[in-house]
């Protein structure tokens, strides 16, 4: 016993080492299961606040590209509008009180977004006081951005296409087959769009979207353009490399989706386990 | 005493804030980026506790995790250059260490550079191996290395001599 203590206290700067070499180990490995990194993240008041504060000041350098984006948007609900009413359907009557049915928007401000690691994540400045939920997808105007994967008070953290954990249900939009959109650590303009079946009529140009079987995104929230396609290993899916829409080192204010029916689906999909 | 302690306290945050507000958005040529931060690794008075100095660097690096979502690899990183701090100490600066009498900014400008040089290169190579984690990606881990670490050494070296109170 005295000398398991001898060598404890002759050893103890090496063991302290050791307990945090190991430590730090256990969180990286966290972080790179899906669901599990839930200690260290920058969805926490302190880095939060800091990252808010910070771009307070810095977000007006921006504000000339984001009056730019807003109208653009404007411009394009505008249009859609105003022909809604004067054309073929100016007889349809929309009752505002259905709009909110399926699917509810939220507004936030991105206050750190990074797109040079492997696993790239944003945070926002909403969290559960505004009811966001882990597991919600985050939108931009042009296309989709990620899924929150964290939250706290005041904040959450999204977890952005850029980032080799991530899995999104995608579609070809003229046609309805699908793949999984991934990323391979890149570039952060150009995602992978995988297993789509090689019957797929695929031309360079066309657009691919969000697919309507997970219950996080709605169907056809657009994603980008194919740049360019091989057949994988196997000669049976096509590997598809996907120009994006959003500009993803520039990214202002977002929308929250969350899919009011997605605890109906979800139990429906979980009755045959 | 009190000084150097009030010194150490302001330069652990100042080097946090600069890293995660400024110089992880630089992404020159797409990925490289300087990790400043080290520098209150580097610096840290050579009389010390050791025990107190590696639990700092824990903490130093989890604190950047925190800011970067990164899990824990800069935290394994510095507690690693932390520990490994003295060898690098005697390697480069030879006997002058064994009498615990050096000033940084005293020394000899070559030691000074290969003892910068291998702390930043052993602190990047962990980051960045933990970072992509995926062994058929290794050209990829000793490219960003190489070059994040030349910019990081700039950094450092510009810092030191910016910032050293003695003028010569």
């Amino acid at each position: 016993m005295q000398q398991i203590i001898n060598f404890i206290i002759r050893n103890k700067t090496f063991l302290l080492f050791l307990l945090l070499f190991f430590v730090s180990l256990f969180f990286t490995f966290q972080s790179h299961s899906y669901h599990k990194s839930k200690f260290i993240n920058s969805a926490n008041f302190l880095t939060g606040g800091v990252y808010e504060s910070f771009n307070n000041i810095s977000g007006y350098f921006g504000l000339k590209k984001e009056n730019k984006i807003l109208l653009e948007e404007n411009n394009r609900l505008k249009s859609i509008l105003i022909n809604a009413k004067t054309g073929e359907f100016k007889d349809v009557y929309i009752d505002s009180s259905i709009l909110n049915k399926n699917y509810k928007y939220t507004a936030a401000q991105v206050s750190k977004n990074s797109y040079s690691l492997t696993n790239n994540y944003l945070t926002i400045n909403k969290g559960e006081k505004d009811s966001i939920k882990e597991e919600l997808g985050v939108i931009t105007s042009k296309g989709i951005i990620g899924i929150i994967d964290k939250t706290s008070k005041n904040y959450s953290r999204v977890r952005s296409i850029l980032n080799s954990n991530i899995g999104i249900n995608a579609q070809l939009k003229k046609t309805n087959h699908f793949g999984i959109l991934s990323w391979n650590g890149k570039s952060p303009y150009i995602v992978q769009l995988t297993d789509l079946p090689k019957q797929a009529p695929v031309v360079v140009g066309d657009t691919i979207t969000t697919g309507g079987f997970s219950t996080i995104f709605p169907k056809g929230i657009p994603i980008g353009t194919v740049a360019s396609f091989k057949t994988d290993e196997t000669e049976n899916y096509f590997e598809i490399d996907v120009a994006l829409f959003n500009d993803m080192t520039n990214v202002g204010h977002v929308y929250i989706i969350e899919n009011l029916d997605a605890t109906q689906i979800s139990n429906l999909n979980n009755l045959d386990e | 005493m009190n000084n150097t302690i009030s010194t150490n306290i302001v330069r652990f945050i100042l080097l946090v804030l600069v890293q995660v507000l400024v110089l992880n958005h630089i992404n020159f040529l797409g990925y490289i980026n300087p990790y400043l931060y080290i520098l209150f690794i580097i610096l840290f008075p050579i009389k010390n506790n050791r025990m107190l100095f590696i639990f700092l660097a824990f903490l130093l690096g989890l604190t950047i995790d925190l800011f970067t979502d990164s899990g824990g690899i800069h935290a394994t990183a510095s507690v690693t250059i932390a520990y490994i701090r003295p060898i690098v100490l005697k390697f480069s600066f030879g006997a002058v260490y064994e009498h615990q009498t050096i000033k940084f900014s005293n020394t000899d400008i070559g030691q000074r550079l290969t003892y910068f040089l291998i702390m930043i290169l052993i602190h990047h190579l962990l980051l960045f191996s933990l970072e992509i984690f995926n062994s058929s990606k290794i050209i990829l881990i000793l490219k960003k290395t190489l070059f994040s670490s030349i910019f990081t050494l700039i950094l450092c070296l510009l810092t030191t001599i910016l910032f050293s109170r003695k003028t010569k």
